[in-house]
């Protein structure tokens, strides 16, 4: 079970970071939303071995389940899913000024690139 | 005296519930805020002169024990960083109420300033690596509705940029805290000290790199400063100016307080971190030297001087962190004053392109004395802050003959000194070469600038001079909040007693 989902944390951690790589607004947003997914359930592998419910008085039987990483995991879920949200909001905002999906490039990169291009031509 | 601890905390953070429920009296939420802010500084203080007679204060919140509980810990190190942090704060706060771009949003600024207070003090008082993560969070969550708040196209694409670079950085974090509790079973910070170094050396390296990476980002190290540039300069002044002092030394304090607390190195320099320093240095002057706006020239020298601190760290001596601390406490103060500057320059012309802007030194007088002396402090002019500073990290890098990196940074403080004369020349001296934008401009054709703006920024002049002046005391203080860090006994057994 704990190899399925560490090859699984892999699997997200791979798609997260290609879709990361596109210009597109809305893939970059999903990439980053299956990295967090891929993250979080790191969090919860990290405290070893499943067992039973961590609950004082409770069933008895078998070592218990580290209730600290799932603790971490839900804090960090929670987080994610508010800045998941903001950057819908961004990006919805983004289209709506320039009704197109594309990252922009920077201003300043434009213009030195313009310059060079200035510069070639002058040379030749 | 356990109260204290988590007052600058508490705080700002009730605050911002308060002001957020204030809204239809923007009167009202100012006063809050510069109250709440001044008695968070009250309370840093004091918290500072505690730790500074009986040494690291420690609470556990909630009353679990450490390292189990939620831990909050003062040393010498967090308690000086909050406290500078929290003083440019409140007089950043005072800018933006007389900045007219931000009253505005008043709205909203507020109660996210406030937040954004919060997540400050939180990393700097947090004791626990996970707990380091939630106040990253906080502060960066206020900070990217800060960066994009009036909405316009350019503050969306470069905030944008801004948020995904650091949703991907928080990202790694998460994975670094994941991977860090997989080896040693806690996150306790103080605990973790002791845990780590018994890891294997491979183990013990990933997860230091690992860390670095995260908060290198943050802190816009090389190679990963490329974001900072792009992103900060289309924010209202103040809110560039807060962005541009704290947040990019919270990353720098969180490398300094996990590499001096996890990862020490066996004795001597770290050769990754020097190297890092230097070219950190001088990738981020040589940026400032090829821009052409005032705002752009600034923020490259943000992750120039973010070289300089790491040096200080990088030579993991006393004398060395020492450096780096008042480096810190300096570049804070200094840097904060040069964009505020800046926004009255932008203020006064409309824009803060050097070929459109030029002679404000006949028309504001003032605005360019508040810029000279902060600009000859950043190059490291004596008898400024900068030159304290600078001084003492050549000395702590000469003392263990590390040469190179010394050469480095000298060299770099001169290609500083040319950048600042060139916004100098651009802003204050000569005339627009393009046709000037309307400016508001008064009848005599001399400029005119809010008194609340320019009186905040006078302070923080005022401070910087002090800074240099009252130098002994302070490089005193710096030097025994490195001695915790080089030997952080004192700050495991005040958590883990």
């Amino acid at each position: 079970m704990i190899l399925v989902l560490a090859l699984l944390v892999g699997a997200l951690y791979a798609v997260g970071t290609y879709l990361l790589l596109q210009r597109t607004l809305t893939r970059v947003v999903i990439g980053l939303a299956i990295m967090g997914h891929g993250a979080n359930l790191l969090l919860l592998l990290a405290g070893g071995r499943a067992g039973r419910a961590p609950i004082v008085d409770g069933p008895g039987g078998g070592p218990f389940a580290d209730p600290l990483p799932q603790a971490l995991a839900l804090t960090a879920i929670v987080i994610t899913f508010g800045i998941t949200a903001f950057l819908l909001a961004l990006a919805y905002r983004s289209w709506l000024l320039r009704s197109d999906d594309e990252v922009e490039d920077d201003v300043e990169d434009r213009r030195i690139a313009r310059l060079v291009r200035r510069h070639e031509e002058n040379d030749s | 005296m356990r109260a204290l601890i988590a007052l600058p905390v508490v705080l700002p953070l009730l605050a911002a519930g308060v002001s957020l429920a204030l809204h239809r009296r923007p009167a009202v939420q100012r006063a809050l805020s510069v109250v709440v802010l001044g008695a968070t500084l009250v309370a840093s203080v004091a918290l500072l002169v505690t730790v500074e007679r009986s040494g690291v204060a420690a609470v556990q919140v909630g009353g679990w024990p450490a390292p189990i509980g939620i831990t909050l810990v003062a040393d010498l190190f967090a308690a000086i960083m909050l406290v500078i942090s929290t003083a440019m704060v409140l007089v950043v706060l005072v800018y933006a109420i007389g900045h007219p771009r931000t009253r505005d949003h008043g709205l909203f600024f507020h109660p996210l300033y406030l937040i954004l207070a919060t997540g400050v003090a939180a990393s700097f008082l947090t004791g626990d690596l996970f707990n380091l993560f939630v106040a990253f969070e906080v502060t960066l969550g206020a900070s990217y509705v800060l960066i994009t708040l009036g909405g316009s196209r350019d503050q969306v694409r470069s905030g944008m940029t801004y948020v995904v670079i650091s949703l991907l950085a928080s990202t790694l974090f998460v994975t670094a805290v994941g991977l860090v509790y997989a080896a040693t079973g806690t996150v306790n910070m103080a605990d973790l000290a002791g845990r780590v170094a018994a890891l294997p050396d491979g183990v013990r390296q990933a997860l230091g790199l690992l860390l670095l990476v995260v908060f290198g980002i943050k802190a816009a190290i090389f190679p990963l400063f490329f974001w900072l540039p792009d992103s900060y300069p289309t924010a209202p002044a103040p809110v560039t100016a807060i962005f541009a002092g704290l947040l990019t030394k919270v990353g720098v304090y969180a490398i300094i307080r996990t590499q001096t607390l996890m990862f020490p190195t066996d004795g001597g320099p770290s050769t990754l971190l020097l190297a890092i320093a230097g070219a950190t240095m001088v990738v981020g002057v040589l940026g400032a030297i090829a821009q052409n706006d005032v705002k752009r020239i600034l923020s490259f020298h943000i992750i120039s001087q973010i070289g300089y601190m790491v040096l200080g760290l990088g030579l993991f001596t006393v004398a060395g962190l020492a450096g780096g601390i008042f480096y810190i406490v300096h570049h804070i103060v200094v840097k904060t004053t040069l964009f505020l500057v800046g926004g009255l320059v932008e203020q006064a012309t409309g824009t803060g392109a050097l070929s459109r802007v030029g002679g404000l030194l006949h028309r504001t007088p003032v605005v360019a004395g508040l810029f000279l002396l902060p600009a000859l402090s950043l190059a490291g002019l004596p008898p400024f802050s900068g030159f304290v500073a600078k001084l003492a990290l050549v000395q702590g890098g000469l003392a263990i003959g590390a040469h190179t990196i010394v050469g480095i940074s000298l060299a770099v403080s001169l290609l500083t000194l040319f950048s600042m004369t060139k916004i100098w020349a651009g802003v204050f001296w000569g005339a627009p070469e393009e046709a000037p934008p309307l400016a508001a401009a008064a009848g005599d054709g001399r400029l005119s600038s809010p008194a609340l703006m320019v009186a905040p920024t006078a302070v923080l002049v005022v401070l910087s001079l002090v800074i240099a002046v009252a130098a002994a005391p302070l490089w005193d203080l710096s030097q025994r909040a490195a001695a915790t860090l080089v030997d952080p006994a004192p700050y495991v057994e005040a958590v883990l007693p």
